[in-house]
């Protein structure tokens, strides 16, 4: 474990019991995430990358092995509420504003009234909604009310953002922006980020490190450190460098089917 | 405004309905009377008149048919004739007559609304309990169901007459009965409403690290807020229909319940639709109350009502 591990998998195992026999989710994962990394987990359906994101959160548990985030258990740093976590939908309440979705996980963490009125607008500047604080979600486009839920993740400063698939259910023109907008206030909060997806670009144009893996067992099967610089304009992605770490991502992403 | 023409079709289709089935309905009660006052009837005898059908006795003699229209004790009173007895009784009388269907509506109404503010309080706990205890999952909510399935005519007098020997008159046991059937809906209205909450939003609360009552009080009872209202509308009637079966079988005085059973023992029958009619009346007032109120709270919670 090096000095600024903020995330650290050993020896990682999990299987599900279900009615159809026990499934191998995750199966001898080590992964080591430093702060300020922005790594991206990507793989088929039911290569567990969901599945370590979720055990990272303490919202499953292993079967063996340890994770440690921030150093203890994740269900101290649960506790602790050391991470935000954004799901696959935005998940708003739709009978609370896009501010009062903000506000949830402040008011259930005790803060203040004031403070949360400051942090509701400084998060909702961050991610381009000024202005939509009273608003409720479903006067809201989707890629509107995903920013919001990240927004809601972001308002209570945890240092590690966990995203399960934040901008899967969105067209490609809207995930390009968000894509872009991302980067910038990961570059601003300088949070360490662990994101899930299935699309190559997107693990690419974002990732410091980009772990790829592969189904049943669920496993990690190469770990890529991008030497793309961490300013990244969109056209970043028609650089033969950017080309390149595609290519064995995609290349890693084959040799998990042919072992089957 | 476009669901008035529909609703005014199917008025429409039961008026004609009733205005045609006075005719046969009457014939016959009307034909004697006719026959003592002097008028020509064939056949003659009332013997004769009960081998034929209402409607053949019309055809026998159209110039009776007018008389069905406006007879005094009739089987199947005429619209009209109802309309002129409520009339009659809702605002001609005064409030603090025995007669006034508003003191009688009152009297039922009063027990109505205790009832169903016990029931849906008692409905709303239980549903509480049963979302968050195994135990209760497992043992209320069977019971709940078989409370239901007990007919509520042989079950309200026996409550009424236990009550009653124990000294206990008037508001309460009536009440019980509206309670009795109005917790229901409730119950599993909330129950499915406290469920709503997907695993996605119980995860968000579990990163949050929430305690159980903030779970309850920031998601569970916000989302299940529609299918309480659900449920109300459903309750708030079934409240109506418990106290007035609750007035039914008990010698009670007053209530929408005890003129259905005075018209129909003193052979009154227009005091006994004039009640009928009052009693679906105040019903739909009450449904139609609260589903004003339902669209009011979920605009204001920014949901749109269902």
């Amino acid at each position: 474990m090096t000095m600024n591990s903020v995330i650290s998998a050993q020896n990682l195992d999990l299987t599900f019991q279900t009615n159809d026999g026990p499934i191998h989710a995750l199966k001898d994962v080590n992964l080591e995430i430093n702060q300020g990394d922005f790594v991206s987990f990507i793989g088929p359906s039911g290569c567990g990358k969901t599945t370590f994101l979720r055990v990272m959160a303490d919202l499953e548990q292993p079967t063996g092995g340890t994770v440690t985030v921030n150093g203890v258990s994740p269900a101290e740093a649960r506790k602790a509420r050391a991470y935000g976590y954004v799901f696959q939908a935005a998940g708003l309440y739709p009978w609370r504003t896009i501010g009062g979705n903000i506000r949830l996980p402040l008011e259930i963490m005790g803060i203040s009234k004031a403070e949360q009125t400051k942090r509701v607008s400084r998060v909702l500047e961050l991610v381009d909604l000024a202005g939509f604080e009273r608003k409720f979600p479903w006067q809201l486009s989707g890629g509107m009310q995903q920013r919001a839920s990240i927004a809601r993740a972001l308002s209570f400063d945890a240092d590690i953002l966990l995203m399960d698939e934040p901008f899967g259910a969105l067209d490609e023109i809207v995930r390009d922006h968000l894509n872009e907008q991302l980067l910038k206030l990961w570059a601003r909060t300088e949070k360490t980020i662990a994101f899930v997806t299935h699309s190559i670009p997107e693990a690419v144009y974002l990732s410091t490190k980009i772990v790829v893996m592969s189904p049943r067992p669920g496993r990690i099967t190469d770990v890529i450190e991008s030497p793309l610089p961490k300013e990244r304009p969109l056209d970043i992605r028609d650089t033969p460098e950017f080309l390149e770490i595609a290519h064995r991502v995609r290349e890693g992403l084959r040799a998990g089917h042919l072992d089957e | 405004m476009k669901s008035v023409l529909p609703v005014l079709t199917v008025v429409a289709a039961i008026l004609a309905f009733w205005l045609a089935a006075v005719v046969p309905m009457n014939m016959h009660l009307v034909a004697d009377q006719a026959q003592r006052d002097g008028l020509e009837v064939s056949p003659e005898t009332p013997v004769a008149r009960q081998e034929v059908s209402g409607v053949g006795l019309a055809f026998r003699n159209p110039h009776l048919i007018p008389l069905t229209y406006d007879f005094v004790r009739p089987r199947l009173p005429a619209p009209q004739q109802v309309a002129g007895e409520m009339y009659d009784t809702i605002i001609d009388k005064k409030i603090t007559s025995k007669r006034s269907l508003v003191y009688h509506g009152w009297v039922t109404l009063a027990p109505t609304l205790l009832g169903f503010a016990i029931g849906t309080g008692l409905g709303i706990l239980l549903a509480v309990g049963i979302v968050y205890s195994r135990v209760m999952d497992r043992s209320v909510m069977p019971w709940a169901i078989v409370s239901q399935t007990i007919p509520i005519l042989a079950l309200a007098p026996m409550v009424i007459v236990v009550l009653g020997s124990m000294g206990i008159q008037g508001l309460f046991p009536k009440s019980l009965i509206a309670a009795y059937l109005s917790f229901f809906p409730v119950v599993v209205g909330m129950v499915k409403g406290l469920r709503a909450p997907d695993a996605m939003q119980l995860d968000l609360l579990r990163t949050y690290n929430a305690s159980k009552a903030q779970g309850f009080w920031s998601l569970r009872l916000p989302a299940s807020v529609p299918y309480l209202f659900a449920s109300l509308k459903i309750g708030i009637a079934a409240s109506l229909i418990g106290t007035i079966v609750a007035e039914l079988p008990t010698g009670a005085r007053a209530g929408f319940g005890a003129r259905m059973l005075v018209g129909d023992q003193y052979g009154q029958p227009l005091v006994s639709w004039a009640a009928l009619f009052a009693a679906a009346l105040t019903a739909a007032a009450l449904v139609g109350l609260f589903g004003l109120i339902e669209r009011i709270t979920l605009k204001r919670m920014g949901m749109q009502a269902a």
